[in-house]
């Protein structure tokens, strides 16, 4: 939908009217990321997160591309060929270190953008279909992000591909002989080797097309906003150009400068020195762990430590593993509040502030600590709340809470006052 | 006037800040082309020793410099005499055979065994194989003829065949690069 | 009723969660965890300086040709370095005739070119320092059953580890007396080696770094065991990242541009939103 302010496309130059008529990209994304698009002129910092998130996704394909011209994914040469690209090929040591940190660069920006919505309570209607596209994005980023950790065949890929497919192993009946389908084979080798890197290539190109629905489908009812009062007239909104233009422009200076200093300065801090040794089926590593993105839920999978009825434990963390981010999708009809901001929603933001931050934090910590105690008993502690939170308590809550009086418009929340809510009939 | 200043000098930072854009994008250009260029491992292997000592007049061993064949030839005393008989102002690239061998060692012929057309191996240097009508070697892809100084004697090739840098080390041994 | 469903999904998955806790916290308290060897004794790696360290960090060149001897004289009959080739000891200051000669001096694996069989020929630059055994078997069978990690990554394999090698190597001793009371079976096998930086206490290499001048340095500089340790370990370093050096130069070009482009850039997004309030 544009709004009936939103200013048209008008193509002056003959090459642009003629190109209009064939081929309207132009006049795409003049509506687009134009001026076109109509956006709320309220929007905080976490709103450039979106963006953000757009350019770590160009960054992983072009270094991605980039390092795959200079890969071979055979499990004798693969560790070889990434030292050699770091080592000999021009600026190859930027390219794989701007690719491994653009990895970690872009789940800090997912995290933040999720929680964003979290809070703003994005997911609500009508933008259910933007939320359900970017859980979906979410599970293609971790699965592209898993699969190209097997890549350069250390260590840890190794151990990694043979921990995250053994979850497969524990679905009742048809476990062993999935996990031996998804392999390749009994262990991780060749097969497997080939098949992530197939994928791995792949993924990407599949994720950059749920983005361009997930914008779609946003620029249907529009952007959210702060006060999650929906746009009601021109005062309330500004052209995405140049107004956001030009904040998003000074965002990725903000970025880039974080990125450069982890890229340049500390290359390695993010990754796991046991990757640095080339896979040995022989022999695991004493303390093996995911990348930190994944701690969260791998502290889930292992908080499961007892068999719960006739559920063995290995499965109840596996279920719980992926049930963790399966309920996201459930979220718009979980939440049954009227308001949609958690700025006006005094009991909700309790929860979101004290209860589900703090237990993220701990899952993080935990997932990335030694499978032993205290951490275990922390994790259990933090993933029942975290399960509480999104099927219990938010159910509940956004049930039965008196949320806090509403602004008019974008424009009152902004300037004080908004002369049309005077005319309008009181609510 | 106040006014106009303001306006100009808002117009120079937003003017300035898309530049300082452009110049990040030509930055990071530079790697993103540089990268596809021979990286040093392939640089460092270019250089390449061989043995001549068992090569008799009349034969012809094909070696390898920088992942491609390199003919090393034994010319026999006729050989050389057709060659030198050749009347050199009437050749497509006209060199003689004393310009294309090292002074005392006219009977070494040392060629890139990759044709000046479109890079086929020529036949020649093998026992036994096709030399073309004026006994050098011949290019089975496109019919180029090159003669007993491998040069570019009848078809499309337009050059003779490559000489590359190359000294002898000692009496039987070559460093070709 | 979605929200009943929900809240039944919600009590399956804090159900088995609080169960699961129940038990771990029970068997917490009736069977604490044993203590163990490891956990006491165990050490992280001294404090120890490199030239490289730190952003504005350099090779310290006569350094490192210190530390490649080290390696050559000593390391090197165990210890593969397989990913960096002798002509990239020239980025140590040597010249190409010095890296010739020094290559010359190592054996590496070729095909004899009149019959096909496998022999030794000496090394020329092109070549990757050639490994001391012919494969892991022949490794372990040589040296009691452990096979000697290739080092070209060692300093970025292990935590801290610049400061684990060095530690490493300079960290042999007796085993305390008070450990073997109180861990009688976390005794050093015979054929293992104490010492507390290794992460399970007991290592297959002998103290490989044994006596003052047990190579002797070019330079002048006195060849103790702690100078060799560190040598070594700076050379272990420029191993693992011979592009260090380039990499943080170029880091602090990227910053400062980039530095001067972001202000740029919020003095631009201020400028237009300039008198829109939001």
């Amino acid at each position: 939908m544009s709004f009936p302010w939103a200013k048209e496309y008008t193509p002056s130059h003959p090459f642009m009217k003629w190109m209009d008529e064939k081929l309207p990209v132009p006049r795409l994304i003049y509506n687009a990321v134009g001026s076109g698009y109509e956006v709320p002129r309220n929007l905080n910092y976490f709103w450039n997160f979106g963006f953000l998130a757009g350019l770590c996704l160009v960054i992983q394909i072009v270094t991605g591309i980039v390092m795959a011209m200079h890969y071979a994914s055979n499990t004798a040469v693969a560790f070889d060929t990434i030292e050699m690209t770091v080592r000999d090929v021009n600026w190859g040591w930027l390219f794989r270190y701007a690719h491994a940190n653009g990895a970690s660069a872009f789940f800090v920006v997912i995290y933040i953008h999720i929680f964003r919505g979290f809070y703003y309570g994005s997911y609500k209607a009508p933008r259910e279909m933007v939320w359900l596209l970017g859980v979906v994005i979410f599970l293609l980023m971790m699965a592209t992000a898993f699969m190209g950790y097997v890549l350069p065949w250390g260590q840890m890929s190794f151990w990694g591909a043979k921990v995250i497919t053994g979850l497969f192993g524990a679905i009742p009946f048809v476990g062993e002989p999935l996990q031996q389908w998804l392999l390749g084979g009994f262990a991780p080798d060749n097969a497997a080797l080939n098949r992530f890197f197939s994928l791995h290539y792949l993924l990407p190109f599949v994720i950059l097309g749920v983005v361009i629905l997930h914008i779609w489908a946003l620029h249907i009812p529009g952007s959210s906003n702060p006060t999650g009062v929906e746009i009601k007239s021109e005062s309330d909104t500004v052209p995405f150009y140049p107004y956001y233009v030009a904040k998003d422009g000074w965002a990725i200076g903000v970025f880039a400068i974080l990125f450069a200093a982890a890229v340049f300065f500390f290359p390695n801090a993010l990754g796991h020195p046991d990757n640095y040794i080339p896979a040995n089926p022989m022999s695991t590593p004493a303390h093996i762990v995911p990348e930190w993105y994944f701690w969260p839920f791998y502290a889930i999978l292992r908080a499961f430590t007892q068999d719960f009825f006739f559920i063995p434990a290995k499965l109840m963390g596996v279920l719980a593993m992926f049930g963790a981010i399966l309920v996201w999708f459930f979220l718009p009809w979980l939440d049954k509040s009227p308001v949609r901001s958690g700025s006006y929603r005094p009991t909700y933001k309790k929860f979101f502030w004290f209860g589900l931050i703090p237990a993220m934090a701990v899952l993080f910590y935990c997932g990335g600590a030694p499978a032993a105690e205290p951490y275990v008993m922390f994790s259990q502690i933090a993933a029942l709340y975290y399960f509480a939170h999104f099927l219990i308590i938010l159910p509940i809550v956004s049930a039965i809470e008196k949320p806090l009086p509403l602004p008019y418009s974008i424009t009152e929340a902004v300037l004080g006052k908004d002369e049309e809510a005077e005319l309008a009939p009181t609510a | 006037m106040a006014e106009e200043d303001g306006v100009r000098r808002r117009d120079f930072i937003n003017i300035a800040a898309v530049s300082a854009a452009g110049v990040a994008g030509v930055g990071v250009v530079i790697p993103l082309v540089s990268q596809m260029s021979a990286s040093a491992d392939v640089l460092a292997a270019s250089s390449t020793e061989v043995d001549i000592s068992a090569i008799q007049p009349g034969q012809a061993i094909k070696a390898v410099f920088r992942k491609q064949p390199v003919f090393v030839r034994n010319l026999t005393p006729k050989e050389i005499e057709e060659a030198n008989a050749v009347d050199v102002a009437s050749l497509r690239d006209p060199q003689t055979l004393a310009e294309r061998t090292k002074e005392g060692k006219e009977n070494w012929l040392i060629t890139m065994g990759v044709c000046t057309h479109l890079g086929c191996v020529p036949l020649g240097a093998g026992e036994g194989e096709n030399r073309g009508e004026f006994g050098g070697y011949f290019c089975p892809c496109h019919g180029s003829a090159y003669d007993t100084a491998a040069r570019i004697r009848k078809g499309p090739a337009p050059k003779n065949l490559e000489v590359p840098a190359y000294e002898f080390t000692t009496d039987t041994v070559v460093k070709i690069g | 009723m979605a929200r009943i469903l929900s809240i039944l999904v919600g009590l399956f998955f804090t159900v088995a969660l609080a169960w699961s806790f129940g038990r771990g916290a029970y068997t917490q308290i009736t069977e604490p965890a044993a203590p163990t060897a490891e956990h006491h004794y165990h050490l992280l790696p001294k404090d120890v300086h490199f030239a490289s360290d730190g952003g504005f960090g350099k090779f310290d060149r006569q350094q490192l040709q210190r530390g490649f001897q080290v390696y050559k004289e000593v390391c090197s009959a165990c210890h593969s370095l397989s990913h960096v080739a002798f002509r990239d000891l020239t980025q140590l200051g040597y010249t190409d005739a010095e890296v010739k000669a020094i290559a010359a001096g190592f054996s590496v694996p070729g095909t004899d070119p009149n019959t096909g069989e496998a022999t030794m020929r000496p090394g020329t630059s092109t070549d990757y320092f050639p490994k001391p055994f012919a494969n892991d078997i022949a490794a372990r069978a040589a040296n009691n059953n452990a096979v000697p990690p290739d080092l070209s990554l060692m300093t970025k394999a292990r935590h801290d580890g610049p400061a684990y090698v060095y530690s490493l190597l300079t960290g042999f001793t007796e085993q305390p007396a008070e450990l073997i009371k109180e861990f009688p079976e976390a005794k050093t096998p015979s054929g293992l080696h104490y010492n507390p930086y290794f992460a399970n206490l007991n290592l297959a290499m002998a103290p490989p770094l044994v006596a003052d001048g047990q190579v002797e340095y070019g330079d002048g500089t006195k060849a103790t065991v702690d100078q060799m340790a560190k040598d070594v370990s700076a050379f272990l370093i420029w191993t693992a990242e011979p592009k260090l050096e380039k990499r943080k130069q170029t880091g602090w070009a990227v910053l400062g541009f980039l530095l001067f482009a972001t202000i740029l850039g919020y003095m631009s997004y201020r400028n237009i939103w300039a008198g829109k309030k939001h």
